[in-house]
């Protein structure tokens, strides 16, 4: 009997999580590779346990057509940390779509035949959307590091100015003139 | 005794060098997000500094001085002659690694550069070259290499990458103190007028008018004024401070940051509530609108500029004729106190070793500086019963505490809070042991890195201690972190509205000043907020 592809996908499950994780973990520089490897603690290793615990979920999500929310939260806790760490826009959301890559890797030919294509092709999709979702929360948190630039801004002047009454509020109502 | 390691362990140990191979060849690129704007001209000027000029960070030419080559090697050398431990921290480090993971920049960044043994190294390789026979002879197999414009650019770019937060000295074998490190490197830097603008304007404002923000005594006087109504209304009490008064028992300083920037001013009312309590047990204390910043930024440029700022705090003190000091909660400002003050600007000898006039409380480790931490004075109250706190009026706070580095790792203040933060509400949660105390992970805008620009690098510094906080919050619903330094109170809510949004920022002596209970007080309806206290929310007064 043939193996439906979300069975296939859960069979290769460590292999291919494990892939996808260094596809990851080779974005940054190779010293800062090891480290993100080997230590486990999620304290001393903010970064490299995000990275590995939440792709798992998202991987897990994505092979059963999981819930929207579950997969943005995952992506939100990888993607934070890779909008203010050195990658350009393309590398810090690039992880995802690398997935694909990874997958036809490891199942190899075996994927589009087996009369699987038409549900390879659909797991593919998937993939691309979450890219398209990655690419939103990307956005989301670069324009959150800018409100938070121009709000500090604003509370440092706006409030100096008033504590040394160089500026007077508009009343709540109209004076009657 | 140490454990000596048994055979099978000793043949474990891993043999490979374990840095770093190519680090040379890769140059730096200086990123927006990351740096600090360019220093200005007329800040440099005003406190004497050199080569005062327009430039910026990402310019290709940084305008530097001719010879500025011939500056980096006597200022080099001069130092090496001058502080043994820079001689001593260049020689030593053999690149073990154990501090390497340490950094809260290299956690949250990625950047090997940013590992303390290599930020370290991008210096100590042209100690090398300059001044050890093997560097001389061996070059880059001795890890030597020659001093250049673009090396120049490197050790900026990094030395501006450190909050000198002292984290990865605990974990060095050999002591070595990266933070030292930091701190020369920048006085070196500083020789060229390449400081930053968000360290060089609070210099020169510190220095012809007291504090960061250039603000004049009379705007201080409102400020205060301006809390004292504040409180008026919370509490239906005046509670009028003392400004400048010769012949108090005690000067009062603060970093101006709890004056004028929020949550610090909710501590800044803290003080002021705590201190009228006290006043009818004996509290003889005043606040100074001159010596009106506790804080040192030029700490982050030279040790010199360093000692110009602190001067204020003795002759202000001489000035007005005190006893002895109290400081308010703080970070730096603790670190220059209790380690360099009495040798910047002592002995003080015309004051008094500090005593608590309410408890009698002997403070004898400020005897050399003549100068106690706020936490341990109400600490010590506490101890002794002298306040009336009601804690419940903080029912609505799940409290954590941020071990400040500087008063942790610098002076050991790690019971003293949190005895009070106890004290004074119901619901205290520890972070991770590994995130707190001694190895306290830094709020990411220390020395002088709270600037708007670097945005990036603050969030990133900032990660390995949100994390933290968000992992606390998840598992209790923490909803308040609370610290005893000025910069925390700065850089804390910026840092939380993008890790843990759910995470408000509080210094200790707000809570104290919420759960303290006055006689004659009307009935209390809200914190110092402005915020219903708990049981109160359908109060009209609210």
């Amino acid at each position: 009997m043939l193996m439906s592809l979300e069975n296939l996908l859960s069979d290769k499950r460590s292999k291919i999580i494990k892939k996808w994780r260094d596809v990851i973990v080779e974005t940054y520089p190779g010293d800062t590779q090891r480290f993100l490897r080997k230590e486990k603690d999620q304290f001393a290793n903010p970064v490299g346990y995000v990275i590995a615990k939440e792709i798992e979920t998202l991987y897990d999500e994505l092979i059963k057509e999981g819930g929207i929310d579950k997969i943005s939260a995952c992506l939100d806790n990888i993607i934070r940390v890779r909008a203010v760490q050195d990658f350009r826009p393309s590398s810090a959301i690039g992880f995802v779509l690398q997935l694909k890559m990874v997958i036809r890797e490891e199942l190899g030919d075996k994927a589009p035949m087996n009369g699987l294509s038409g549900e390879f092709r659909a797991l593919e999709d998937r993939i691309d959307n979450v890219a398209l979702l990655a690419f939103d929360i990307y956005s989301k948190c670069r324009q959150e590091i800018y409100e938070i630039r121009v709000k500090e801004v604003k509370n440092h002047l706006g409030k100096l100015l008033k504590q040394a009454n160089l500026t007077i509020e508009i009343p709540e109502e109209k004076p009657d003139l | 005794m140490a454990d000596t390691p048994k055979p099978d362990e000793l043949s474990k140990v891993d043999h490979t060098p374990p840095l770093f191979k190519g680090w040379m060849d890769t140059p730096v690129e200086i990123k927006p997000g990351i740096y600090c704007y360019g220093s200005k001209p007329k800040d440099l000027k005003y406190v004497d500094f050199p080569n005062p000029r327009d430039w910026s960070p990402v310019d290709d030419d940084w305008k530097l001085p001719e010879n500025w080559e011939e500056i980096v090697h006597e200022g080099f050398k001069d130092r090496l002659d001058r502080f043994r431990s820079v001689k001593l921290f260049m020689d030593i480090c053999v690149r073990c690694g154990a501090c390497a993971d340490k950094c809260h920049f290299f956690i949250g960044s990625g950047d090997p550069k940013n590992m303390p043994v290599l930020r370290a190294e991008l210096i100590r390789s042209v100690y090398r070259k300059k001044f050890t026979t093997g560097g001389k002879l061996l070059g880059r197999f001795a890890g030597a290499r020659e001093l250049d414009e673009d090396v120049l650019k490197e050790w900026w770019y990094y030395l501006y990458q450190c909050t000198e937060c002292r984290r990865c000295s605990l974990f060095c074998p050999y002591g070595i103190d990266t933070a030292e490190i930091t701190i020369f490197g920048r006085e070196l830097t500083n020789l060229l007028g390449l400081n930053t603008d968000w360290v060089a304007a609070p210099v020169a404002n510190c220095y012809r008018t007291g504090n960061h923000l250039g603000i004049q005594p009379h705007a201080y006087k409102d400020m205060l004024e301006f809390f004292t109504d504040e409180i008026e209304d919370i509490t239906g009490l005046r509670m009028d401070p003392d400004y400048n008064r010769k012949g108090a028992e005690i000067l009062f300083i603060t970093p101006s940051g709890d004056v004028f920037a929020d949550p610090g001013t909710f501590t800044c009312m803290g003080y002021l509530m705590l201190f009228y309590y006290l006043k009818s047990l004996g509290l003889d204390i005043t606040w100074s609108t001159y010596a009106s910043e506790g804080g040192n930024f030029g700490f982050f440029t030279s040790h010199e500029m360093a000692k110009r700022l602190n001067a204020k705090m003795y002759a202000e003190a001489e000035r007005l004729g005190v006893k002895w000091i109290l400081g308010g909660e703080c970070g730096h400002m603790w670190r220059v106190i209790n380690q360099y003050m009495d040798t910047f600007n002592g002995p003080p000898d015309f004051l008094e070793e500090p005593v608590s006039p309410i408890t009698g409380t002997k403070f004898e480790n400020a005897k050399a500086t003549k100068m106690t931490h706020i936490i341990e004075f109400t600490a010590d109250l506490i101890r002794n019963n002298k306040l009336k706190l009601e804690p419940s009026r903080n029912d609505n706070l799940k409290v954590t505490f941020h071990d400040s580095c500087n008063p942790a790792r610098g002076m050991g203040i790690l019971e003293e809070p949190r005895y009070v933060i106890k004290n004074v509400c119901n619901n205290f949660y520890e972070m991770p042991p590994s995130t707190i105390r001694e190895q306290t992970f830094c709020c990411g805008g220390g020395a002088g890195l709270n600037a708007g620009e670097d945005m990036e690098l603050r969030m990133r510094g900032g990660l390995p201690r949100a994390n933290a906080v968000k992992y606390v919050h998840e598992k209790y619903g923490v909803n308040m972190l609370a610290c005893i330094c000025a910069i925390d109170r700065a850089v804390f809510p910026d840092l939380m509205q993008y890790w843990v949004p759910e995470v408000e920022v509080t210094g200790v002596h707000e809570m104290v000043a919420n759960a303290l209970v006055f006689d004659g007080e009307k009935e209390r309806t809200t914190n110092l907020r402005g915020e219903p206290l708990p049981g109160m929310e359908d109060e009209e007064d609210v």
